[in-house]
């Protein structure tokens, strides 16, 4: 945070930025996400090819939102299920699924859209009541009844298909690369999904009662709440986002292949950016906008070294660092808290 | 998400009977039994709770008050008897059913989430809402209006997060969600225990307005100067049974500690430590303290058995752990063997050949799911050279010296690889014992050490304890139990709200030591309970 504080002339001014930040409750992640455009200006100054700031560059700024759709779409879902004190690893399956599934059904056909749209959806539905009756009814713990469901729908996917299958018709291909002015419409629908999600959590009783139910599952029981049916409700959702982001990755790609969720990293990289977003792997804490920034912090790093052109797998180390460190903070953060 | 399921209390057939009294009961138990796996919990109680009236109701650690309440509050359904509400039969299924039908309990543990606003909690599950989404204007009113009615409108902000409130303000949070559910009987279960001395007087003017508002109030409290300040009723219980009910004005305190305790010695004891067995002071204690714990001044000689009683909360497992280096001193001496020093931690307290049998054997004592082997080896293996460590059966001796532990301890089980969680209570309080056998402890803290187990087990581990302390250990054992305080230990030490109050020899009477475990006989509010605000200066 010291970033963000004036250089500090007297320890006293810093302490006070430092204790205003505490106890604003602002989650560092917005800090964070600040200091990563202010390194990728450094290291664009330093190591950049050209003489424009690419920062500067609305086509690049454009391409940050753009590359955070897909993860951010789905990682809105993650959000909820891990506010409720769950986790959803299927979502990279079934991202795999929504994008084959997609590509097989509309064939090229802009009338099969709609329905293909639909029963996506549904399948998606289905997919997160199974997750959310295996963890409440059977009392699978979280993390195995969602691998498992992945696993089995990477199975069927892969016993009916073993690479790209069908295309999506190119009207379709809009949601990917049409825009309204300057605006991608996909840049539109991932913070439509975000609003959504913020407007049922803080605003909405199931909102209200999700967080319940993550922070205490017998104090949510013992004040009446249905934690069974608030808990799947939330993985119905999550689910649903998962099949969003299909639809927009294989828009993308024109046709979709069993793998392209997987290699995508959705069910790590949404997981990760929810908790750097100050969402609680223990639930009952967070939100979605800490998420979005989450997200952002990802894509700025890609597209920062991209544009510098510097290894790939520094970026990835510089992931790590920042998902450990992120959670590290918090951490302390609420001990303080506590104590 | 939009119904709760609260299921109405269902009545049942016929009406009271009961009601001599000239204000008809809001609540009456009659006849309830609750019976648990090998212990009767409630045997034949009948109390009634009148409106408008604080019932105190106390009793010994065991005695069956907690488990009475639970039953009033829907958390344990009677094996017999049953609940009258206004005169009419009920029977909860539920907490929240019972929460429905206005009676509220309020535990030490509160049911609140902290990581939600305070108007958040108290309407949870019936925020007030159109299509779905809550009106927190609405919310926020009726929140204001029912901290208002207990005049705690300037003490709490509906907006506040939990979290952020002292224990005293959560507490009337908790109190504010009871009246926001319109509870007519309000059970309050050791309110003060977390409370400090000048929040105390918060709760005592809210509960007169409670009173007034006509709300029965049921007060468990150890602290029988609060009882008698606070209560037109008490009621008092031991071993399950309930003792009497009086008019709290008609009774002394002395007389209730009488009804407390006064019970037959049934259990066997081994014979108690004679004076050539008495060796020289081996531990001692000047002035330490820590949050917990306050000023303590104990001294503790080999060959001798030193029993700490009190009250749950007096600090008595605080005082072992802050010896055994769990939550140490921070101020303070404690000589070992006449060298000045304090255990930091628990390695440290076992490297110096300390052993501390603790109060919940599942979860502190025993790696459940190991075997007898591993677990009476535990701690000898991280006494022992890295290399001896590295193997994890250890050397053939290791075998041989676990075994022979076991048997001297009298375990009794298929087999030295038989998992821990399959013995019973009493068999694996034997192994933790032998775990600590192991390392030739020399100094064995023992809390709770027969919670739970049946008489021959008890007998055995008594009979052991005796043994290590005529072999010339440092004895400390903390019970709940009283007649095991009176029938074990050499000296008697008494605590109360963190210190020391009192040590008396062996074989006192249970009168004695209740007298001072409650409070009573220590100069009441104003000599003891006011240092508790004035921490001591470091040093």
């Amino acid at each position: 945070m010291a970033a963000i504080s004036p250089p500090a002339s007297q320890t006293s001014a810093f302490d006070r930025a430092r204790h205003w930040l505490r106890d604003s409750r602002i989650p560092p992640v917005y800090g964070i996400l600040v200091i990563i455009f202010l390194v990728s200006i450094v290291l664009d100054l330093v190591f950049g090819i050209d003489d424009q700031l690419y920062i500067f560059n609305r086509t690049i700024m454009t391409n940050v939102l753009v590359r955070s759709v897909a993860l951010g779409i789905v990682a809105v879902g993650q959000t909820f299920v891990m506010i409720g004190a769950s986790i959803d690893l299927s979502v990279a399956y079934l991202i795999s699924l929504t994008a084959v599934g997609a590509s097989f059904l509309m064939n090229g056909n802009p009338d099969n859209i709609w329905w293909s749209v639909l029963v996506l959806i549904g399948i998606g539905v289905v997919v997160g009541f199974v997750n959310g009756t295996l963890i409440t009814r059977l009392k699978v713990n979280s993390l195995i009844a969602t691998l498992g469901v992945g696993l089995i729908i990477k199975g069927l996917l892969n016993a009916a298909f073993d690479n790209f299958a069908g295309s999506v018709p190119a009207s379709f291909q809009t949601f990917a690369y049409g825009s309204i002015g300057p605006m991608p419409i996909s840049v539109l629908v991932l913070f439509l999904v975000v609003a959504v999600g913020w407007f049922i959590l803080r605003r909405m009783r199931f909102g209200a009662h999700l967080y319940a139910t993550g922070g205490s599952e017998e104090v949510a029981r013992l004040s009446g709440l249905r934690t069974e049916r608030i808990l799947t409700m939330a993985h119905i959702i999550c689910s649903t986002t998962a099949v969003l982001t299909g639809l927009f990755v294989v828009s993308r790609l024109r046709s979709g292949a069993p793998w392209v969720g997987t290699d995508g990293l959705y069910d790590l990289e949404s997981i990760a950016a929810t908790v750097i977003g100050g969402t609680t792997l223990s639930g009952g804490r967070g939100g979605v906008w800490g998420t979005l920034a989450g997200v952002l912090i990802f894509s700025l790093l890609d597209t920062t070294f991209n544009q510098i052109g510097i290894n790939a797998y520094m970026k990835q180390i510089l992931r790590g660092a920042i998902i450990i460190l992120a959670v590290g903070f918090y951490t302390v953060r609420s001990m303080r808290e506590a104590a | 998400m939009a119904e709760s399921f609260l299921t109405e209390a269902q009545p049942v057939t016929e009406t009271s009977s009961s009601g001599a009294n000239d204000v008809p009961p809001v609540l009456e138990a009659q006849n309830i039994v609750k019976r648990f796996p090998g212990v009767v919990a409630l045997n034949d109680v009948s109390v009634a709770f009148a409106p408008g009236e604080v019932h105190a109701v106390v009793g010994e650690n065991g005695a069956g008050k907690s488990t009475l309440m639970k039953v009033l509050a829907g958390a344990h359904r009677p094996d017999e008897g049953r609940l009258l509400l206004n005169g009419e039969p009920v029977i909860f299924n539920h907490p929240s059913a019972a929460q429905a039908s206005g009676i509220s309990i309020i535990y030490q543990e509160f049911n609140l989430l902290p990581d939600r606003t305070v108007m958040e909690n108290i309407y949870l599950g019936r925020e007030p809402h159109r299509f779905g989404i809550v009106d927190y204007k609405q919310l926020e009113v009726n929140t204001r209006r029912v901290l208002r009615e207990l005049e705690a409108e300037k003490l709490i902000d509906p907006r506040a997060m939990l979290g952020t409130l002292s224990v005293a303000q959560q507490q009337v949070v908790e109190i504010a969600k009871a009246i926001s559910l319109d509870a007519k009987v309000l059970i309050m279960d050791e309110p003060t225990a977390a409370l400090a001395t000048h929040e105390v007087a918060v709760l005592t003017d809210l509960i007169h307005r409670l009173r007034a508002r006509g709300i029965a109030i049921i007060y468990i409290s150890h602290r029988l100067i609060e009882v008698f300040e606070l209560s037109q009723k008490v009621t008092v219980m031991k071993d399950g049974e309930l003792i009497g009910t009086k008019p709290t004005s008609d009774v002394t305190m002395g007389q209730v500690v009488e009804m407390m305790v006064g019970r037959v010695l049934t259990d066997y004891f081994p014979e108690r430590g004679r004076p050539e067995d008495i060796g020289p002071m081996a531990l001692r204690l000047e002035n330490a303290s820590n949050k917990m714990l306050h000023n303590i001044d104990l001294e503790l000689r080999s060959g001798e058995i030193v029993g700490v009683a009190g009250l749950q909360g007096s600090g008595r497992t605080a005082l072992a752990q802050a010896i055994f280096g769990v939550d140490p001193f921070e101020t303070g001496t404690m000589v070992i063997q006449g060298e000045p020093r304090l255990l930091r931690k628990p390695a440290e307290a076992v490297r110096r050949r300390f052993g501390y049998v603790t109060e919940d054997r599942k979860t502190e004592g025993l790696t459940l799911k190991q075997p007898i082997n591993d677990n009476v080896l535990l701690t000898l293996r991280t006494l022992q050279n890295k290399l001896a460590r590295a193997f994890r059966n250890g050397t053939r001796n290791d075998k041989d010296l676990a075994l022979e532990l076991a048997q001297r301890v009298d375990v009794r089980a298929p087999g030295m690889d038989s998992e821990v969680q399959y013995l019973s209570g009493g068999n694996q309080q034997k192994v933790v014992l032998a775990k600590w056998l192991a390392t030739d402890a020399s100094v064995l803290i023992f809390d709770e050490p027969t919670r739970g187990i049946d008489v021959e087990a008890k007998a055995s581990i008594h009979d052991r304890i005796r043994e290590l302390a005529r072999a010339g250990a440092v004895v400390m054992m903390i019970s709940s139990e009283l007649p095991e305080i009176i029938g074990m230990s050499d000296r008697v030490v008494v605590m109360w709200d963190g210190r020391i109050v009192g040590e008396l020899p062996g074989g006192s009477s249970e009168a004695e030591i209740m007298q001072l475990a409650t409070g009573f006989a220590n100069g009441g509010f104003e000599g003891v309970a006011a240092p508790a605000s004035n921490p001591q200066p470091a040093g």
